[in-house]
């Protein structure tokens, strides 16, 4: 076995059955990456040594678990004990974290081995990882394009078998869309499905983090594994249902598929149309029923997100002052002064943008017309799914409006990088679950592009979710083809 | 250009961001701000009468947990990423100056 070209619950199987030891899958990785890396940019520094150490305690008995032996990337926006935690920004260059992720943990404490950190949009803000302090990440499939964002740096390493799972985080579209555009699975759980302690905060009410795989299964696997309470955030659920989570080959019972005409918009790409009509007939065939959903708040979760999301980011970003840690302006005439220095030479112009437009729909005069008002659009959009989720299990849509586009293309027009989230913004807005599943191809300039198309689900209902992308996994082959490197 | 937000707001908004901004960097935002906030202004044709607002997908309150000692991180581990300190305190210039925040 190739252990770069197996799915992670096969590579697992394999390390566990040894048929394959740990250190080789290892090794194997980081010799790809070492290949790969420097055309794509997808990881930001790797633990090759402590990857390689940890391995060896698998092979030796001494660390198992359900995820042991099997190498994960991680986005870098996840606090390590060990390496650095910079959000791909220049305000944390060295910065290195004194805790170590609830979720990174989780997947140490089942085994896996972290290979390193993921290149991100910085402090995750972006669409496309061109907001990067240390260079874009590039697509696997055709690098003259962006991989997505702000996971980008992941949704690329797993794309290009850089690692056998990644993990991400997912404020308005972040795993989903990068998915969709570098051609793999990716998961954004229920809001309070997996602890944030440790999630460099963007937008809190939120921040999601999730996984990036081939298959169903394995990001289900992921989810599970990342999932459950934790007293360090007093927002995260127990939900007693881990094992139906990664259950996902028990079949569905006719399941109810919404499609709402406000996503198949005549501006997407016709071939992205095609896959999500191409999925309504696998599901049609497979014995669903199909029912039609009405969806008006679709076209407002842009403008209600880019409310909130900043507002929130204002609060939070607020921390980086050049005191505590991160970036310090070399001269200043006195603290205040400092910390304007600090964090203007800090950030880059996307962090400014946000963090001055949250502040301007905070301020006294602005706030009711702004932040309160999208505070109530949102109750507004929660209730337009509760109410779709009465009349169907899942909602069928397109993950963006067409497939990955070229680096340079939105870098100077904020709005229309704003806009690629159109699709998956409403699911962070309402707290509730969405996964990208590779959906088709559509052929630009000699290069196929991957489509991804999304099912979203109520809250906390991750183990039929899976189960219904599954399906859809079962009856296509997408998900098997690989970029040509 | 947008009527709803000129560039002395935006520097005023840089102010209360604490951002230091150019003149040139003054004229980009305020272009940008504009843009995104004529765009939002769509959220007015929604009628909003008696919705209740929505701050958190978990709508919970007073989470408590039980007021237990724990160990926390020891005064080094905070101090370590500190760009400038005098154990055990992180050092900072001067707090009142000449600058323009005074």
């Amino acid at each position: 076995m190739n252990p770069t070209q197996a799915t992670l619950i096969d590579l697992r199987d394999a390390i566990a059955a040894r048929s394959v030891s740990a250190v080789e899958a290892a090794r194997a990785y980081l010799d790809r990456i070492e290949q790969y890396n420097g055309r794509l940019n997808a990881y930001h520094e790797v633990f090759a040594e402590r990857a390689l150490a940890r391995a060896e305690r698998v092979d030796a008995g001494e660390v198992g678990g359900e995820l042991a032996g099997v190498p994960i990337a991680i986005k870098d926006v996840l606090c390590t004990e060990y390496g650095q935690t910079t959000c791909s920004s220049r305000m944390l260059a060295g910065y290195r974290s004194p805790f170590t992720a609830t979720a990174v943990r989780r997947l140490e404490d089942a085994g896996a081995i972290i290979l390193g950190k993921t290149v991100m949009d910085e402090f995750a803000m972006g669409s496309s990882c061109e907001n990067s302090a240390v260079g874009p990440v590039l697509n696997p499939w055709d690098v003259t394009r962006v991989p997505g964002g702000s996971s980008g740096g992941s949704a690329a390493a797993m794309a290009a078998d850089l690692c056998a799972g990644a993990i991400g985080t997912d404020t308005g579209g972040s795993i989903r869309q990068p998915a969709a555009l570098c051609g793999v699975v990716g998961v954004k759980p229920t809001y309070g499905r997996i602890s944030r302690y440790g999630l460099v905060a963007f937008a809190s009410s939120l921040d999601q983090v999730g996984p990036f795989t081939h298959t169903v299964a394995d990001a289900a696997l992921l989810t599970k594994v990342m999932s459950g309470r934790d007293p360090k955030d007093s927002t995260s659920a127990h939900v007693d249902d881990a094992q139906d989570m990664a259950d996902v080959d028990q079949p569905v019972d006719k399941p109810r598929i919404g499609i709402a005409r406000q996503y198949m918009s005549d501006a997407n790409d016709p071939a992205m149309n095609r896959a999500v009509q191409q999925a309504l007939d696998i599901y049609r065939d497979a014995g669903a029923e199909i029912v039609d959903i009405d969806l008006p708040l679709t076209d407002y979760g842009i403008a209600t997100y880019y409310i909130v999301a900043p507002a929130e980011a204002s609060s939070n970003l607020a921390r980086f002052d050049g005191v505590h840690y991160g970036h310090r302006a070399q001269q200043a005439d006195d603290l205040i002064d400092l910390y304007a220095r600090s964090r203007s030479e800090g950030f880059g112009d996307e962090v400014k943008r946000r963090i001055m437009l949250g502040t301007y729909v905070l301020s006294s005069g602005y706030y009711d017309a702004y932040y309160n008002r999208a505070l109530k659009v949102r109750r507004l959009i929660k209730q337009e799914f509760d109410a779709a989720f009465e009349r169907c299990d899942a909602l069928l849509c397109p993950t963006t409006a067409g497939p990955a586009f070229r680096l340079g293309e939105k870098a100077d027009d904020p709005l229309a990088m704003y806009l690629n989230d159109a699709y998956t913004v409403n699911a962070n807005m309402a707290g509730i679950p969405g996964v990208s599943l590779p959906g088709g191809f559509a052929d630009h300039d000699g290069h196929a592009l991957p489509l991804g198309v999304q099912l979203i689900g109520p809250a906390f209902d991750e183990a039929r979710l899976f189960r219904i992308a599954r399906l859809f996994e079962k009856h296509t082959d997408h998900h098997t083809r690989r970029p040509p490197l | 250009m947008s009527e709803r937000i000129s560039e002395d707001d935006v520097r005023q908004v840089a102010k209360l961001s604490r951002l230091r901004l150019s003149d040139d960097e003054v004229a980009h935002f305020t272009g940008q701000l504009g843009a995104v906030l004529d765009y939002v202004a769509k959220l007015e044709e929604l009628d909003i009468e008696g919705v209740s607002p929505m701050a958190h997908p978990m709508e919970m309150f007073n989470v408590l947990r039980d007021d237990a000692e724990a160990p926390g991180i020891s005064v080094d581990e905070a101090l370590k990423n500190a760009p400038d300190r005098d154990d055990p305190f992180f050092k900072v210039p001067k707090v009142l100056g000449e600058g323009p925040g005074a």
